[in-house]
């Protein structure tokens, strides 16, 4: 439905059904499409990065340092996600604003002069909200594929005669890529389509596609954009994942 | 534990203080007396709480999305019941098919989903109110409540079911009184996680709704208005203890299905 929609026109108030590609060279050549489909992959390729980056010491940290505590580490790390998407993210709105918690106490505890401006209402603010938002999306598949390594490789790669961070990067890393695999696609799929949090903490520098397709649907009255823009975005996120599997695949197959 | 050890668990430590920060700014700035959300704090103070009482536009949001809420996890906890099921026991041309196809809207990007119903919809020339939101709800619940049953329908004893029919049940009779209580906690936890879902959910209730809004829908619009900050912060503060509770009885109900199945061998 959505498909069919795309290649069709908007008359004002009716549909033309004629079939067209005009949506999708407007949606691929007009600068202010380019540039929004260009920086939602962009922040959200930085937010998967940074936020598997972060995940991965910690899941490393509780699937071999957890002892009999694992499951409350795992928990504790749940439990701030229980609330809603909206209001945590509101919260990032409260705390990185001009006169916002953080600058706020910065400014009371007088170790800056002046309110930060490099986190407020710009791409870098969605980075921060965004890595938060989905840390356990990857600290969960890194963990369980760090549970999943027999215990006895690790062993065994001692014996041979590795070093504790060529045995990380020779045994433990390759045999957890599946996991960063995993907790990469779980984050970077969905934060690309995210509107929420580029409306509330984005500013004008920070919006991204989702916002546009919105805006196209009830403002501006073009649903068939809106529908060859969301078509579009879904098919450069599944070409990227796509991309990044076969790539990983081949990387790993060297071990 | 070594250095590195060491190391690692500060870093755990620091992240975790992260992940919880933004979430206990909400109960300290809903206590706070002062309108502006900022540092240094001001006095304590209940207002905000009391103001909440007096809103007739947060009871109606609040009990649309409760109507909502009830009525799609119900809807897509029965329909994924049957689903689960028939894909446990039987084996039929398409299978898999159909299930990566339920099972999709976990994949997609909410804005798509949201956007394909209100499409769809329109075509069709159907009204958009509680009832679109609804649908909608009821699709993006589906998936999550396909998982929990069918991890009750693998654990269920299949022997158990050909006892009840050999003892002279009929079909019906074996599903209401062997099947059912067996997997009924399952059906809990589908029907508080479906819940939950549906009472936090924006973008697909922004778009499919009407004239009637939902709970998330109302404070979105909250927060255009700086001086409904401290009021906001209060109502957060409650839906935070309302979903922990929830969430709380969803995970003791699972832990119970999945215990329960054990104790009868």
């Amino acid at each position: 439905m959505m498909f069919l929609l795309s290649f069709w026109t908007q008359d004002y108030l009716v549909l033309n059904k004629t079939f067209t590609l005009n949506n999708y060279i407007e949606a691929f050549t007009q600068p202010v499409y380019q540039l929004l489909f260009s920086r939602s992959l962009y922040i959200s390729l930085t937010v998967t990065f940074f936020t598997v980056l972060l995940a991965y010491p910690m899941a490393y940290f509780i699937s071999f340092y957890g002892g009999n505590r694992k499951a409350l580490w795992l928990f504790l790390i749940t439990i701030p996600f229980w609330t809603s998407y909206l209001l945590r993210m509101f919260l990032w709105k409260v705390i990185l604003g001009y006169n916002g918690v953080l600058n706020s106490f910065l400014l009371w505890l007088e170790m800056i002069s002046e309110p930060l401006t490099f986190i407020l209402y710009n791409s870098n603010a969605v980075i921060i909200a965004l890595t938060h938002g989905w840390a356990p999306f990857a600290i969960l598949p890194i963990f369980v594929s760090l549970e999943k390594i027999d215990r006895s490789l690790l062993e065994a790669s001692r014996d041979l005669g590795d070093g504790p961070i060529k045995q990380f990067f020779r045994v433990i890393l390759p045999l957890s890529m599946p996991g960063v695999v995993g907790a990469s696609l779980i984050i970077f799929i969905p934060t690309v389509g995210d509107y929420i949090t580029p409306k509330l903490v984005g500013g004008t520098d920070g919006l991204m596609i989702a916002n546009m397709i919105q805006v196209q649907f009830s403002k501006a009255n073009n649903a068939p954009l809106a529908a060859a823009l969301s078509v579009s975005s879904l098919v450069i996120v599944a070409f990227i994942s796509i991309v990044f599997v076969l790539f990983n695949k081949k990387y790993l197959r060297r071990y | 534990m070594g250095r590195s050890g060491k190391f690692l668990k500060i870093f755990a430590v620091t992240y975790l203080i992260f992940l919880y920060a933004p979430a206990l700014l909400l109960p300290i700035f809903s206590f706070n007396s002062s309108q502006i959300i900022a540092f240094p704090l001001s006095g304590f103070t209940t207002g905000w709480f009391k103001a909440l009482l007096y809103q007739e536009t947060l009871h109606e949001a609040l009990k649309n999305s409760l109507i909502v809420a009830a009525s799609s996890s119900i809807f897509a906890t029965i329909l994924g019941t049957l689903a689960s099921r028939s894909s446990s026991r039987y084996n039929f041309p398409g299978k898999q098919f159909s299930l990566t196809f339920i099972l999709a809207p976990l994949v997609l990007p909410e804005i798509i989903v949201g956007v394909s119903l209100l499409i769809v919809l329109i075509q069709l020339g159907l009204p958009l109110n509680l009832w679109s939101v609804v649908l909608g709800h009821t699709l993006l619940i589906m998936p999550f409540s396909i998982l929990i049953m069918n991890s009750a329908f693998n654990n269920l004893d299949i022997s158990l079911e050909e006892a009840s029919l050999d003892l002279g049940e009929t079909p019906i009779g074996t599903f209401r009184r062997v099947i059912l209580p067996l997997v009924y906690p399952g059906i809990m936890a589908s029907l508080l996680l479906g819940f939950t879902l549906s009472l936090d959910e924006f973008i697909i209730a922004f778009f499919l709704t009407g004239t009637e809004t939902t709970l998330p829908v109302y404070i979105w619009s909250l927060f255009r208005f700086p001086k409904q900050l401290p009021t906001t912060m209060a109502l957060g503060t409650i839906l935070i203890l309302v979903s922990l509770i929830l969430l709380s009885l969803s995970e003791y109900f699972r832990r119970r299905a999945a215990k329960s199945q054990t104790s009868l061998l």
